[in-house]
């Protein structure tokens, strides 16, 4: 929306737009050399790695064991395995409810009512409750995560102090709720941050204009506020899935527990390749996450050249 | 916006990629020679203020100087370190197989017998004279520990480290909380069924649970040998015999039952305690409390959880000698268990070992002799006593602690052992899983079932014992 050509004014007919092949005027060779550093480090702590999980993933590699001293060429039984194990698609599942619940709908929305309601108040209100929703963003997850595990114990917890539901296992009787609200109350504050500036850069006209024509609160959000910061709503989603998806602090929670029922893709990775020493079907399921990754971010990208041609 | 939202696109496709990616490696490594200025270290899962707090502080207050002093007697600068654990088995495992794996880790590390098999097949770690060099073989020390100690550390025939000590596997049960429900204090169950009555009669008790027998895979290796194995023996079967793991038999029936009697049926276990990420250590701190009748622990429980001294238990109990009973674990009924025998336990075996990658493995060697010396043996025990691997040293030091002798006298004659192969941690995971499933509310058929699957994937169809 914003990347339209500027036409000189004057010019009576509009030069086409032409992509330059040269801009700097450096020659391939040249530019080669400039972009040499970044190329190799990419290549080599992002490439590499990339193609020795393919590797490994289609390997009997182990931790430990006769398999650690000289691993197999097994081709794609470990895919087989992963694709078969009943487990793995509970934790795509569980991975699913995680993202959906504590990223899509949780930090999205509630970043979002917390942008669009301390919009319009200014001093040390504002200061307080983006200050406070920032220290959570701000605070180690080591750190978090404890703060948690005090709030939800079974014995001492704070929870069951508020509550007087002493005795009550929290983590053991509603572990993925647990996890999502954990991961709601650290990562809201990106939402809200970004949606902040979004609906600052929101044309105070627009909104004047339509309060002038007795639109409601509800009818402004719909149509003026939600058409300008479409963009940034997408963007948005795509981060916090992405994140989401990929986050590992649940463990620190929960440990993927009780019975493997908060074990998220990347904990159940974990717990497949170091603890059970499974580093070939460690990295073979690692493949298939980042695959679904890429899907996230294509997916993302058709959605946005879609808008832009609209 | 676009442009700006697509760069971030890329950023998040990057990061997204660096996430997936969880295998990484780095090594580098370099150090002076003989003659120079050396540094050894030793590692072990114990820390001081935290676990096996005794031997930590064994290390740095006797061990380094002692041993620093003896080497600059010699003429050689040796500067010794410790690298304190103090975290779970499983997670201290993880921590020296990467170590191992990269081409680093200490000079002497500490670990569980039962690693010995998978990390020799890793190549980790090398039989003791490959690495020590022949002064290994003279050594004095392998005349005053027995071979079914030594055993601890060894695999396919050779010593692979020096064995740390004995142990074995009793009933704990708290005097006070038994007179209050009208049983004896002096206790001797003789079978299953007189543990889930005593049990019953504990039941009564306000915030009091009853029996404590380890299950889950929260707890680890504690679930296999504080729970399904001395139970499994007394039932007349053993994880691995003839060629053959136990897979759908009787005797794991008759185990899973118990689990369900106990913390299904009956609800005279916490079977939610079972599932806690840090659920043993919250049984030790509950037993510790009264709040626990029965519990089924090594002799480590005794030494350094409930040990009242100061420093040096995790759980101190002020009270211990007067209100902890210990006695033998009944077989499922008198003579069901393996040999016949009534009473039944399990015991395992730590060690140290060398790592092969050490810059000075000879000099290594003399300080792990050094920590196995006799005198080594008699500073560790002036504090707290425990079994040590040393003939010489438990004839002196072990008739000052009863509940000590009773465990050499009493249980370790009829203890078993684990088998000593590499697929055995694998195939323990497996048991804490079923254990796991009978306890949170699966069918013993279903856990069995479950447990007969994955046991297969690990070592084949034709090892399984059972239908």
């Amino acid at each position: 929306m914003t990347a339209s050509t500027t036409t000189p004014a004057g010019s009576l007919t509009a030069p086409r737009r032409r992509r330059a092949d040269d801009v700097a005027g450096l020659g391939t060779a040249r530019a080669g050399i400039f972009v040499a550093p970044a190329l190799t480090l990419i290549g080599l702590f992002l490439l590499f790695p990339a193609v020795w999980t393919i590797w490994l993933g289609m390997t009997d590699y182990r931790l430990t064991g006769l398999q650690a001293a000289s691993p197999e060429f097994v081709g794609l039984d470990n895919y087989v395995e992963a694709l078969t194990d009943p487990s793995f698609w509970n934790s795509l599942w569980l991975t699913l409810v995680f993202v959906v619940a504590s990223g899509i709908v949780g930090q999205t929305l509630i970043g979002f009512a917390l942008a669009w309601s301390v919009r319009n108040i200014h001093g040390w209100v504002k200061a307080l409750i983006e200050g406070l929703v920032l220290a959570a963003w701000v605070i180690p997850a080591s750190v978090a995560s404890f703060l948690w595990l005090v709030l939800m114990d079974r014995r001492s917890g704070t929870l069951n102090g508020l509550l007087g539901t002493d005795g009550y296992a929290w983590l053991i009787e509603h572990p993925m709720e647990a996890i999502i609200l954990f991961n709601i109350w650290v990562g809201t504050a990106f939402s809200m941050q970004l949606f902040s500036s979004a609906l600052s850069a929101v044309p105070p006209s627009q909104i004047e204009s339509a309060k002038m024509v007795g639109a409601s609160g509800w009818q402004q959000l719909r149509d003026v506020i939600i058409p300008n910061i479409k963009g940034h709503i997408l963007t948005n989603t795509l981060l916090i899935t992405l994140w989401t998806f990929n986050t590992f602090t649940p463990y620190l929670v929960t440990a993927g527990g009780p019975n493997g029922k908060t074990e998220i893709l990347s904990v159940y990775i974990y717990e497949t390749a170091i603890p059970g020493g499974q580093l070939g079907l460690g990295a073979a399921i690692s493949l298939i996450m980042l695959l679904i990754n890429l899907v996230i971010a294509l997916a993302y990208i058709r959605v946005s050249r879609g808008r832009k041609k609209g | 916006m676009i442009h700006h939202a697509r760069r971030k696109t890329v950023a998040a496709i990057a990061l997204a990629a660096a996430g997936a990616l969880v295998f990484t490696g780095c090594s580098g490594d370099s150090n002076g020679d003989e003659n120079g200025p050396v540094t050894l270290t030793i590692t072990a899962n114990a820390i001081t203020g935290g676990k096996n707090a005794a031997e930590a502080d064994w290390v740095t207050d006797w061990v380094i100087p002692q041993f620093e002093d003896a080497m600059k007697e010699e003429g050689k600068d040796v500067t010794v370190e410790f690298e304190p654990q103090g975290v779970d088995d499983e997670n201290y495992k993880t921590k020296i197989a990467l170590d191992l794996q990269s081409g680093e880790g200490a000079d002497i590390i500490g670990m569980d017998g039962i690693w010995v098999g998978e990390f020799a097949e890793a190549g980790y770690i090398k039989p003791l004279s490959d690495v020590g060099g022949d002064a290994v073989d003279g050594w004095e020390g392998w005349d005053q520990i027995p071979e079914a100690v030594q055993n601890a550390v060894s695999f396919d025939g050779d010593r692979y480290g020096v064995p740390q000590g004995a142990d074995g596997r009793v009933l704990y049960y708290n005097k006070d909380l038994f007179e209050q429900a009208g049983l004896p204090a002096d206790w001797q169950p003789e079978s299953w069924d007189e543990v889930i009555e005593a049990g019953k009669a504990l039941k009564k008790l306000d915030g009091v649970t009853p029996i404590q027998l380890n299950a889950g895979t929260a707890m680890g290796e504690a679930t296999t040998m504080q729970g399904m194995l001395p139970m499994l023996v007394g039932t007349g079967e053993q994880v691995y015999e003839e060629d053959k793991w136990v897979g759908d038999t009787d005797g794991m029936r008759d185990v899973l039952d118990l689990y369900k009697t106990i913390y299904v049926d009956e609800g005279l276990g916490d079977a939610v305690l079972q599932q806690e990420a840090s659920g043993r250590d919250t049984s030790f701190q509950m037993f510790a409390a009264n709040q626990i009748g029965i519990l089924l622990e090594g002799d480590y429980f005794w030494r350094s959880v409930i040990n009242p001294e100061e420093g040096v238990g995790t759980a101190p109990m002020a009270n211990r000698d007067d209100v902890v009973g210990y006695t033998k674990i009944p077989a499922m009924e008198p003579g069901s268990g393996i040999d016949d025998q009534d009473f039944v336990s399990m015991s395992g075996g730590t060690g140290r070992v060398l790592n092969p990658n050490s810059d000075h493995p000879e000099l290594a060697w003399d300080l792990l002799a050094f920590m196995n010396s006799k005198e080594a043996y008699e500073a560790r025990n002036e504090g707290t006593i425990s079994i040590t691997p040393r003939t010489d040293v438990n004839d002196e030091i072990l008739s000052e602690d009863p509940m000590l002798t009773y465990v050499s006298e009493e249980v370790l004659p009829i203890t078993a052992y684990r088998p000593p192969l590499a697929a055995y941690p694998q195939v323990s995971t497996a048991m804490q899983q079923a254990s796991l499933d009978v306890v949170s509310g699966t069918s013993v058929d279903d856990a069995l079932a479950t447990y007969v699957d994955s046991l297969k994937d690990i070592v084949g169809d034709d090892a399984v014992s059972g239908d």
